[in-house]
């Protein structure tokens, strides 16, 4: 897997084509506040039997950016920009039609919130061989039992019994895995998964990761981790884009953001985790400030307001580009940031005061 | 269940109870209403009236005078004051216009409220949305007496294409029947078409937001299919409930100005005149039989609920 | 209602996050939000303002009486001439049919059989209609709110007895207990303590119409409060040392009252529906008293040969209610795009 995650994200690994290349996607949405640039130029790619992560605060564009690449944010107040190539197709571009057919069989997601995901007036069963037997030739009978060997796959005990409960008779762990087998039973070959273990608890987040980390190794699926938890991403993936107001403003291997971050933001999020006292915060930890409105974002670098290291130059958007061997969204020289990065020993984002040491 | 239908069965008895207390006060308590006075006439001796309000036990307390109605009614051989025929046959003779006025005007608005409400929807925002929206709010605010004087005068006296009302019973003339009914079906329609379409265009919207409609949409099954059995099935469950309140609403008497702009002879009619006359027994019993309905459909409507939505518990 | 109905789906997941937190102590912040949204939304201002200019209309009526048609509501006119266009015409003619519009200051609308202004008695009677509908309303929304957070905030014996007065008023039917009512009050008035009420006093059909209503709003309020009063600030209220009445008061109210604004309008338009139901069964306003109502119910009968008799207090009377709903409808989707409250589902029943 190295060989694929050291390879730059700008440029294709090995010249072979990657599984999903998604480039400068933007997606607005028409509110009552005005425009929100929801996405705003983001570009990466995605290999067969991958695991991205993408990380970032709650309202940055994790969520839309997944959602688009199915199409699930099309409507008439949504614009979007950019290319996002699956197959040699552009999903953006593709119709209405065409997308279903991708959805559910090729590219999967499973949803953040699985308390609310599952039709709730409907039998786990059904929900299941719907989406079946829309992409197979399939009996009734067929995709009943494909659904119950599904639910047994991902862990659940009793899978007959399940399949004739109702979302509400579930907890919220078995809901999420019912979400998971709904999304593998079709063998996608691009899993989206949107905070999969958010809201469960630690054995359970575990186990599901186990399953995440399954599927990769038994289909060699490519899959997009969406979360908010730098634990889980330490734990399962390979490659890491960091969002920012609907920007990436950090992308490399594991070890290369987890060992020589970039960006400043970066570092707050990791100043987090570092601390071997408390391993793996539920929500990202409070980098001091708020995150911009996405209607009405600030001029240049995003994160300027927020930044203890802000200077004159960040008053003009940096470029994402390779500055120290992956890219990164900040004017800083690398020596100045390997310089700056250091908090107390650690990687870290410097409060105010903190700086004048560095 | 067995513990949901016995709450239900006595607090309907506590309902049909203070109902049938509470009409009868009414009565009582109005200055002028002494059934006797009237029945005897106003040219009529003390005695007269004193013997009519003898033999018709207006003499007795009123407690007593209300049980004595009670087991009347009960015995179905309550009789009313004016014309002095048998309550309980007077209703059954009516029930069949006020059922038929019900039931197709109840199939109408259903399906009409549910076809606007989807295409408003669907079309939320656009031409034909606004267009039903207006159209909706003019049929809840047009009184339905005026509408249908309205239908009876253009379409029945000028252009004369229906009858100018009556009933015709189904039984002994299916076409006739038929060819009666349909201007009050519509009439009496046109408010709950207005009602139902706002309402479920809300619903819609409201679920097509919902995150299992998403769901639904990501696991690549076709629109058609996202929209009949996930977004449509879910909004309709409060419709489904509400249609049966008021249809019972209406068989229990609620349709009483079509009725009576259409003069259909239905039990509606019949309370309204009967109330008009002060004439108690029969307005007790209308007044009982329309809150009956309405007390069971609503049990029933509880029982649909629970079983269209499976997270509903009766209790 | 394009652009509300845009933002809806457009504000959907911002919202969705907004309704995960406590309710929001009152403040002007939704409000101020909701007037926004409403100024932006022209049908419903302008359907309200049409509401709003017949209101003042009708407030108007004794200066037009006075001034334009120079008789009052109740003037009969029979055995008289007016001159339209020079020529003298009988108000009434020998054969009883009265005059049409002479689209002058007397008789501008012509006038009914016993030789009244129409005019003057569709101002009048609107004055009534209006009058019975804005008591009415003020009659519902008070004890429904009282009845409401009262019930939901104690539950427990006083919810059951408030409840079951609910099902009672609920189960009724509605138009059978406003005609019973109406027809009894109207024969003999009544006297509750030091108030006395004449029969044809337009307070009774008020009172009627505004006790018939409120299990309508009640319910919804006491679901509503229900809720509220799991919340952390009333806890905090509470442990504050507020007394029940306080929470009530300062808590509990300010949290219903958007709710509260949405229902007003249904209800002076479903009001203004069941007085002129109630006239129309001869239950409601008194003759000779004008209201809408009962001059549409007077005049249906001869539709065929006078119909302005009915269709000019039935256009104003539908103009009215148009006016009041539409303007409703645009005020329940500034205040609430996601409309949490659904309120049309039962209140509209009586204008049958
Ligand atoms: N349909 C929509 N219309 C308008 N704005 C939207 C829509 N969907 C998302 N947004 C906005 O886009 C921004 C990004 O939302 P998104 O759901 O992608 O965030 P996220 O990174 O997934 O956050 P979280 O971690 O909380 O899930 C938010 O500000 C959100 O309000
Ligand atoms: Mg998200």
């Amino acid at each position: 897997m190295s060989d694929v995650a050291s390879s730059s994200s700008l440029a294709m690994s090995g010249g072979r084509k990657p599984l999903l290349d998604v480039e400068d996607l933007r997606v607005a949405f028409r509110t009552e506040e005005g425009v929100v640039q929801a996405v705003d130029g983001v570009s990466f790619h995605l290999d067969a039997g991958e695991v991205l992560a993408i990380v970032g605060e709650s309202g940055c564009g994790k969520s839309v950016t997944g959602m688009t690449l199915m199409g699930l944010t099309r409507s008439p107040n949504a614009r979007f920009g950019g290319r996002a190539t699956f197959d040699g197709r552009d999903l953006l571009a593709a119709s209405d039609d065409e997308l279903r057919r991708v959805r559910g069989a090729q590219i999967a997601m499973v949803f953040q919130d699985p308390m609310t995901a599952l039709n709730p007036v409907l039998r786990v069963g059904p929900q299941l061989v719907e989406q079946i037997r829309a992409h197979g030739d399939l009996g009734r009978d067929e995709a009943l039992e494909r659904a119950r060997a599904l639910l047994e796959r991902v862990g659940i005990p009793r899978p007959e019994e399940r399949l004739r409960a109702y979302p509400h008779e579930l907890s919220g762990g078995m809901r999420q895995r019912v979400m998971i087998a709904m999304a593998l039973s079709c063998d996608p070959r691009v899993l989206i998964a949107d905070e999969p273990t958010t809201a469960l608890d630690v054995t359970i987040q575990a186990q599901i990761l186990e399953e995440v980390r399954r599927l990769r190794a038994e289909t060699n699926a490519g899959v997009i981790l969406i979360t908010h938890d730098l634990g889980v991403v330490a734990d399962v993936a390979d490659r890491v884009a960091v969002m920012y107001a609907g920007q990436i403003v950090e992308q490399g291997t594991l070890d290369e953001l987890f060992y020589d971050p970039q960006h400043p933001y970066t570092w707050g999020l990791l100043g987090s985790i570092a601390r071997v006292d408390r391993p793996r915060p539920p929500r990202l930890p409070a980098i001091a400030g708020t995150p911009p409105s996405l209607a009405d974002p600030p001029h240049g670098c995003r994160f300027r307001p927020r930044c203890p290291h802000a200077f004159e130059r960040c008053g003009e958007l940096p470029p994402l580009e390779a500055r120290a061997g992956h890219p990164d969204r900040c004017w800083l020289t690398p020596e100045q940031k390997r310089t700056k990065r250091r908090v107390g020993g650690q990687i870290g984002l410097a409060h105010g005061d903190e700086e004048v040491a560095a | 269940m067995t513990r949901f239908v016995v709450r239900r069965l006595i607090s309907m008895v506590l309902v049909l109870f203070a109902i049938s207390v509470l009409t009868f006060l009414i009565f009582q308590v109005i200055p002028n209403g002494d059934p006797a006075q009237r029945m005897a006439g106003r040219l009529s001796t003390p005695e007269t009236v004193a013997a009519i309000r003898r033999t018709w036990g207006f003499d007795q307390p009123i407690w007593q005078q209300y049980l004595t109605t009670m087991k009347k009614i009960f015995s179905g051989e309550v009789i009313s004051y004016t014309q002095q025929v048998n309550v309980l046959d007077q209703i059954k003779q009516d029930l069949p216009a006020t059922l038929s006025l019900a039931i197709g005007a109840g199939i109408i608005w259903l399906v009409l409220g549910v076809l606007f409400g989807l295409l408003s929807a669907i079309r939320a925002g656009r031409f034909t949305d606004r267009a039903l929206t207006v159209l909706a709010l003019v049929g809840v605010s047009t009184p339905v007496f005026l509408l249908g004087a309205v239908a009876l005068y253009f379409l029945a006296f000028r252009v004369q294409l229906f009858p100018n009302g009556g009933y015709v019973p189904l039984t002994s003339d299916p076409p006739q029947w038929l060819y009666h009914m349909i201007l009050p079906w519509l009439v009496l329609s046109v408010l709950f078409i207005g009602i139902y379409s706002r309402v479920l265009r809300s619903n819609l919207l409201d679920t097509m937001n919902e995150d299992y409609v998403r769901t639904a949409r990501a696991k690549g099954i076709s629109e058609r299919r996202v929209l009949l059995r996930h977004v449509l099935r879910n909004s309709l469950i409060p419709i489904v409930s509400l249609w049966s309140l008021d249809f019972a609403a209406v068989i229990g008497g609620g349709a009483i100005l079509t009725e009576s702009v259409f003069n259909l002879h239905g039990v509606g009619q019949y309370a309204a005149e009967s109330i008009a006359q002060l004439d108690v027994p029969p307005v007790m019993v209308v007044v009982m039989f329309g809150a009956f309905f309405v007390v069971v459909l609503s049990a029933v409507t509880d029982v649909i609920f629970a079983l269209l939505d499976p997270r509903i518990r009766l209790t | 209602m394009a652009t509300v109905d845009s933002t809806v789906r457009a504000g959907a997941p911002a919202a969705r996050g907004a309704d995960a937190g406590p309710a929001q102590p009152a403040g002007i912040g939704p409000y101020r939000l909701a007037l926004r949204r409403l100024r932006r939304n022209k049908v419903a201002l302008a359907f309200g303002a049409l509401f709003l200019l017949i209101v003042v209309l009708c407030l108007c009526a004794p200066l037009y009486a006075a001034h334009v048609a120079h008789t009052g509501p109740n003037d009969n006119h029979v055995t008289e001439t007016v001159k339209v266009g020079g020529v003298a015409k009988d108000v009434v003619s020998p054969t009883g049919q009265p005059i049409g519009p002479t689209w002058h200051g007397r008789f501008l609308l012509g006038a009914d059989q016993n030789g009244r202004d129409i005019a003057v008695r569709l101002l009048y009677g609107g004055r009534n209609s209006l009058e019975v509908g804005g008591i009415a309303t003020l009659v519902t929304m008070t004890l429904a709110t009282i009845v409401g957070i009262v019930a939901g905030f104690f539950r427990g014996f006083v919810d059951g007895v408030l409840a079951r007065m609910l099902d009672l008023i609920w189960a009724y039917p509605v138009v059978l207990l406003g005609i019973a009512l109406g027809t009894s009050l109207a024969l003999g008035g009544i006297t509750i303590g030091p108030i006395a009420l004449h029969g044809n006093s337009l307070l009774v059909p008020a009172f009627i119409i505004g006790v018939v209503y409120i299990p309508y709003v009640a319910k919804p309020i006491r679901g509503q409060v229900l809720g509220l009063r799991e919340q952390e600030f009333v806890d905090a209220a509470r442990v504050g040392g507020a007394g029940p009445l306080r929470i009530m008061w300062s808590e509990i109210l300010p949290n219903v009252s958007s709710t509260l604004v949405v229902f007003v309008p249904l209800m002076i338009a479903n009001a203004i529906l069941l007085e002129a139901a109630l006239s129309y069964l001869g239950a409601g306003v008194q003759p000779p008293n004008p209201s809408w109502g009962t001059m549409i119910s007077d005049g249906i009968r001869l539709i065929p040969s006078a119909m302005h008799l009915t269709f000019v207090p039935g256009a104003m009377l539908v103009l009215a209610v148009l006016g009041i709903n539409v303007f409703g409808d645009g005020v329940r989707d500034a205040l609430d795009p996601r409309a949490k409250v659904r309120l049309e589902e039962h209140a509209e029943e009586a204008s049958r």
